[in-house]
């Protein structure tokens, strides 16, 4: 029965398809075709990144991770997050696992935030196209009101999440 | 294709680093990343199928006529919203802000649609909820658009 229970978002998802197969063939055929280019990806990208992170699970001590990411790592964990999160490595999605894993060994709130926030709004590749179509000074003013608003939001939420963890989270990863 | 070779290649690097020095710790980090994978592949299913449904019906020609339709303050929270609920790679998206920006949307505009973009993910959700909990999404989510709507307006000022 709880195995089922995390499928039911997918089935309804499913049933949302079959009924615009019904009703509207054309927007369920683009959805179809949208789903499986984005399903192309995922099985190519995702295996590697969660070897990757096994690896980095495996490998790397967790009181090394909490020294360079942790909440005593301060300036420095916050470059090498906002750094690591610019890097040409895939869509958000890839990050999400990625940023689980690393919270888990010790990284601090404030720089998974900032991690997560460089990851899809700072990406190199992301900011030279932004260049070409937007122009030098859009990109350059998005980036720093964008990387300001990434450091309050990520302080902001470290406040709330230490004044009141989530819980049925906690819970649910320790059990891994 | 530069995601592929760097991802793919970190994966070999490390991987015969770690074949060398322990083939135990290798199987065990296969272990700990398949278990991953699979825990998250209801999760990753539904974003597969509602990232579908999105952007079978917001496709950028339906966006365009969105966005580009409405003016002023209504265009910039439409522009925001329909920002967070999509999802579109950034080789699609910029050149779209760009010829929206050429046919009359404003900074505020393509600005808000561009931050959300980046900040909220709506569609991702359901996995971003099932790896870092409902609270951590809902906050990074909830202060990304608040915050995207603020930078539009300062970058509407100041471009």
């Amino acid at each position: 029965m709880k195995k089922l229970k995390k499928f039911v978002l997918p089935l309804i998802i499913l049933l949302i398809y079959i009924a615009l197969a019904i009703w509207m063939p054309s927007i369920a055929k683009s959805s179809t075709k949208v789903t499986l280019d984005y399903f192309k990806e995922m099985a190519i990208i995702l295996p590697p990144v969660f070897i990757l992170m096994g690896l980095i699970e495996a490998w790397i001590p967790k009181n090394k991770i909490e020294k360079w990411l942790g909440k005593d790592s301060g300036i420095k964990g916050a470059i090498i997050s906002i750094a690591l999160g610019t890097l040409p490595t895939g869509p958000l999605y890839v990050a999400f696992p990625m940023t689980a894993s690393l919270l888990r060994s010790g990284a601090s709130v404030n720089n998974m935030v900032l991690f997560l926030g460089s990851w899809a709004a700072l990406k190199i590749p992301q900011l030279m196209i932004e260049i070409k179509f937007l122009g030098l000074a859009f990109t350059l003013l998005r980036f720093t009101l964008t990387l300001l608003a990434l450091i309050l939001i990520g302080f902001l939420m470290d406040f709330v999440l230490k004044k009141s963890p989530d819980k049925t989270w906690q819970s649910s990863t320790n059990k891994n | 294709m530069v995601t592929i070779i760097t991802i793919y290649g970190l994966l070999g690097i490390f991987l015969i680093i770690s074949l060398l020095k322990s083939k135990k710790n290798t199987l065990k980090a296969f272990k700990i990343g398949g278990r991953a994978l699979v825990k998250s592949a209801p999760s990753l299913l539904a974003v597969l199928g509602i990232v579908g449904l999105t952007l079978g019906i917001l496709t950028p020609e339906t966006i365009s006529k969105l966005v580009g339709a409405e003016a002023g303050f209504t265009a910039t929270i439409f522009a925001a919203v329909l920002g967070a609920i999509t999802l579109i790679p950034s080789l699609i998206a910029f050149p779209l802000a760009g010829s929206l920006l050429r046919s009359g949307a404003t900074i505020m505009t393509i600005s808000a649609f561009i931050t959300t973009l980046v900040m909220v993910g709506l569609v991702t959700a359901p996995l971003e909820i099932k790896e870092l909990g409902k609270k951590f999404t809902l906050l990074r989510n909830g202060l990304g658009f608040i915050s995207a709507l603020i930078i539009a307006g300062i970058m509407g000022v100041l471009l």
